[in-house]
């Protein structure tokens, strides 16, 4: 907050300082509803801009991270809108169905997957995929929750929704990436993770 | 009070993120002592999460960061 009053004061040089540590997650905010590096990026920056004019307008009683993720997810959220005009087939787009628990794939042991094994491209690569598969609700609110490690009262801000429906969406979301991934996962163990396990020198297959 | 599998999948999410009710925990931990499917529908959820939240998952485009500074700067800079 201290930061806050001195950017308004006049020391403007501090807006660096003040949005370094939430960069990234403006970035993943965006990335999560564009869905493509280079959108992602450009509506980042964008976002950060809106905020360095916006300053004067945040209030104490909201947190700032949560304040600029919003800022971001709102010119996300625009740039989707505006692309979608220009295609419009994509307004045909099916709508999402909130209602029910999605049933997990039911296996019945799990032998965990190490992180070391994301050293490995097709692992980074199957996970993105999957993220990118869940519909754009969902998805956001995995990437904020779950990837960038916010808590539900954070997301809830960020997003503008209750807790309750963050809650609802990330049971839904972890669901359907583990109905998703878990057998994907351990149909290739072996495969995917073989060169690993002998460099590890690990026995967890 | 007894679970199905059913109702485990319903709390799932909130079990890991430790928002369940304490009775209700019980139950939860209960039917996971006994069923190898529900058990194993959450190692494999929190295992998936564990991945997902790495810092290798997703990765920002390099220079991201001294392009969105630079853009900042220029801002700064012109007082917008």
């Amino acid at each position: 907050m201290e930061l806050i009053a001195r950017i308004l004061a006049g020391e403007r040089e501090l807006f660096h300082q003040l949005v370094r540590p939430y960069e990234k997650a403006v970035y993943m905010a965006a990335y999560a509803i564009l869905q493509n590096e280079h959108d992602a990026e450009d509506a980042a920056q964008e976002a950060m801009l809106k905020a360095l004019k916006s300053l004067p307008n945040f209030r104490a009683e909201a947190k700032f991270s949560t304040w600029l993720i919003s800022i971001a997810i709102n010119e996300a959220r625009g740039r989707l809108r505006h692309a979608r005009v220009l295609k419009i087939e994509s307004l045909d787009a099916p709508a999402v169905d909130e209602e029910g628990t999605p049933v997990p794939a039911v296996i019945s042991d799990w032998r965990e997957v190490p992180s070391e094994a994301l050293e490995r491209r097709e692992l980074r690569e199957l996970l993105r995929a999957a993220i990118a598969g869940l519909p754009e609700i969902y998805r956001e609110t995995i990437l904020l929750r779950d990837v960038q490690q916010f808590s539900i009262a954070e997301t809830a801000a960020a997003l503008g929704v209750r807790e309750g429906v963050v809650k609802t969406r990330l049971l839904r979301a972890r669901l359907m990436l583990q109905k998703i991934l878990a057998p994907q996962l351990r149909s290739k163990r072996s495969g995917l993770f073989g060169l690993f396990r002998s460099k590890a020198g690990g026995s967890w297959f | 009070m007894v679970l199905d599998c059913r109702h485990v999948w319903d709390q799932i999410s909130n079990y890991i993120d430790g928002t369940v009710p304490q009775e209700f925990r019980d139950a939860v931990e209960e039917h996971l002592a006994h069923c190898r499917h529900c058990a194993a529908v959450l190692d494999s959820t929190r295992n998936i999460l564990v991945l997902i939240a790495d810092e290798r998952t997703f990765e920002i485009p390099i220079g991201y960061s001294e392009r969105l500074h630079a853009r900042l700067q220029n801002a700064i800079a012109a007082g917008g």
